[in-house]
């Protein structure tokens, strides 16, 4: 494989599906990918059938091409969609650079910087459940969780996905930024760890349910020969 | 009814349909949305256990027969509610109408309760139409489904003014239950027809009202979550829950049981096997024997009683539809008085305190 058909790939490995909070590397939503001689990517994704909704496609067709455009020795991108409903809207679109609106013009009302913000708020939240429940299995208090730091939390991956998260937000990512976070940036007072955590789990219950689901669609679809 | 280890359940399935989605039904011109609603159900039945799969050309449209045998004969369940679904721009006569569930009545009498729908988009023609539907079939219920198309609109929310009109018809014309489809997306192009947000204004506006959520709006659950925490006529609706996850997923099974049992709580959630997507009987005997897992993870989820599994299964639903349980059937007296003085509802409590 070349550098520049594992940048490609690597690159894919950022675009997120926004609503599962997973890279579309790891939901199986890449068909193939390919990078020509002279430089031109190739890249097809698939979604399950109807369960993705074409803001979503549209988000990740769109955040792949970005993604892509960005790799050593890639000089031109072709992303594509297959086999969703909208596919042809969507490509269309994605390739104009032409925004959401747009492309499916007189059926949407609104860009969708504010869905991303939204999914990126719920993964903010399920993303503390994640970091904090380690911790909470080790002991730790209410007292202790409410005046606890990014920077005094170990590190894992998960740290890095929830900085990452509150990067994209605006929101505080630094070592004396509070690990406890309501979504406006406020820190949670001790009163409030219980029903925060609670909540926080919730989500990640909600995103990572979803997650199942769309890839045991996907299994069953690949299986069925995608009739 | 159900019986195990000397319990007897009453089962009600609170979301079933009698479908038709032959070929024959295909809009012209609409068939790969027809055949794509129909393909993205038969996704979901895979996710059942592989001894209760169906042929694919079976699943487009059971017979009276099939009904009989998997709901009736092997399925456990007392009462069937039909949820109607119209979606008339992709199936000629309908997916499932009031008038196609209907028929089963007539095989099936009290044992079928057929739900009627209404779309606010069509307006006075649509308002007659609930009227004189509700009249001749005695709707308790309705099933709304916001994101289902009309002309060029691709759906609407609970809170738009005509649905309130709707609303206020409906309740009057007798109706007490408003089933909301809030779960997996179709294709609704704008974000607002995922949202369950509609449901908490509306579900305040409407006290008269219950509002079931079917399959508990995932992905979106922790909506549903808070609002049945706000507002006492919230229900969630275990249509998807149990069929997509209870044997494909059971540890994601478990945690989504385990955050409606602590925030929704056992006396607002309702079985449904969401017929013919799945058959109802797996997932009956499995809700009896289910328990939340012994693993430390799951410590601080409630835990499931025999009454807990007697309410979700079929009190709960009867409770709403006035359907008569045989004395066998019911909850202790004293069990159902310490109920009433314990809502079962952790999450409210916690709520309160915060």
């Amino acid at each position: 494989m070349s550098d520049t058909v594992a940048g490609v790939w690597a690159a894919l490995g950022t675009v997120m599906d926004p609503e599962l909070d997973e890279p579309v590397t790891d939901c199986g939503f890449v068909e193939s990918y390919t990078v020509s001689d002279d430089g031109v990517a190739t890249v097809v994704l698939r979604l399950p059938t109807f369960f993705c909704a074409p803001n979503f496609a549209f988000l990740m067709v769109a955040d792949a091409y970005d993604a892509v455009m960005e790799v050593d020795g890639v000089r031109h991108a072709v992303v594509t969609l297959q086999e969703n409903q909208t596919a042809e809207a969507i490509n269309k679109g994605v390739a104009a650079q032409s925004g959401f609106v747009k492309a499916f013009e007189g059926e949407a009302t609104a860009e969708l910087d504010e869905l991303r913000t939204e999914f990126l708020s719920k993964a903010a939240i399920a993303g503390q459940d994640r970091v904090a429940q380690p911790l909470v299995d080790d002991g730790a208090g209410p007292d202790e969780l409410a005046a606890m730091t990014l920077g005094q939390v170990p590190p894992s991956v998960d740290l890095d996905r929830l900085r990452d998260r509150r990067m994209k937000l605006g929101l505080p990512t630094g070592d004396d930024a509070p690990l406890l976070m309501h979504p406006d940036g406020s820190r949670v007072t001790t009163a409030q760890v219980p029903l925060h955590l609670r909540r926080a789990r919730l989500r990640r219950v909600g995103i990572e349910t979803n997650g199942h689901i769309c890839r045991e669609i996907m299994k069953t679809k690949s299986a069925a020969g995608a009739s | 009814m159900y019986e195990k280890d000397g319990e007897k359940y009453f089962v009600v399935d609170s979301h079933g349909h009698f479908w038709d989605a032959s070929r024959e039904n295909w809009r012209e011109g609409r068939e790969e949305f027809a055949k794509g609603w129909i393909d993205c159900f038969y996704g979901y039945h895979q996710l059942a256990p592989p001894e209760t799969h169906w042929d694919y050309e079976k699943f487009l449209k059971p017979t009276p027969e099939d009904l009989e045998r998997d709901i009736f004969t092997e399925g456990h369940v007392d009462v069937l509610i039909h949820q109607s679904t119209y979606l008339k721009e992709w199936y000629v006569n309908g997916f499932n109408t009031t008038e196609q569930n209907a028929a089963t009545i007539e095989k099936f009498g009290d044992k079928i309760i057929v739900n009627g729908r209404f779309d606010p988009r069509e307006g006075d023609a649509g308002l007659k139409q609930l009227e004189a539907d509700a009249k001749k079939y005695n709707f308790k219920g309705i099933k709304v489904y916001t994101a289902e198309w009309n002309g060029d609109s691709r759906g609407w929310k609970l809170t738009d003014p005509a649905c309130y009109d709707f609303l206020q018809a409906a309740q009057e014309l007798g109706v007490k239950n408003i089933h909301a489809h809030k779960g997996p997306t179709i294709w609704p192009l704008n974000k607002d027809a995922f949202s369950a947000d509609d449901v908490d204004h509306c579900a305040t506006a409407h006290q008269g009202l219950n509002f079931i959520i079917h399959h508990s709006a995932i992905p979106r659950i922790a909506d549903i979550c808070y609002k049945a925490v706000q507002e006492p006529n919230v229900y969630a609706g275990l249509s998807v829950v149990v069929g997509a996850l209870m044997h494909a997923r059971p540890k994601f099974f478990a945690k989504v049981m385990g955050e409606l049992l602590f925030w929704v709580g056992e006396d607002r959630m309702l079985f449904g096997g969401d017929y013919n997507i799945w058959t109802p009987k797996w997932q009956v005997e499995g809700l009896v024997d289910w328990q939340m897992p012994d693993d430390p993870a799951f410590s601080d989820y409630p835990r499931m009683t025999t009454a807990s599994r007697k309410k979700i299964l079929g009190l709960n639903a009867a409770r709403l539809y006035d359907i008569p349980v045989p004395a066998e059937c019911q909850l202790p007296e004293v069990a159902a008085e310490a109920a009433e003085q314990d809502p079962a509802k952790p999450g409210e409590q916690l709520v309160a305190g915060s």
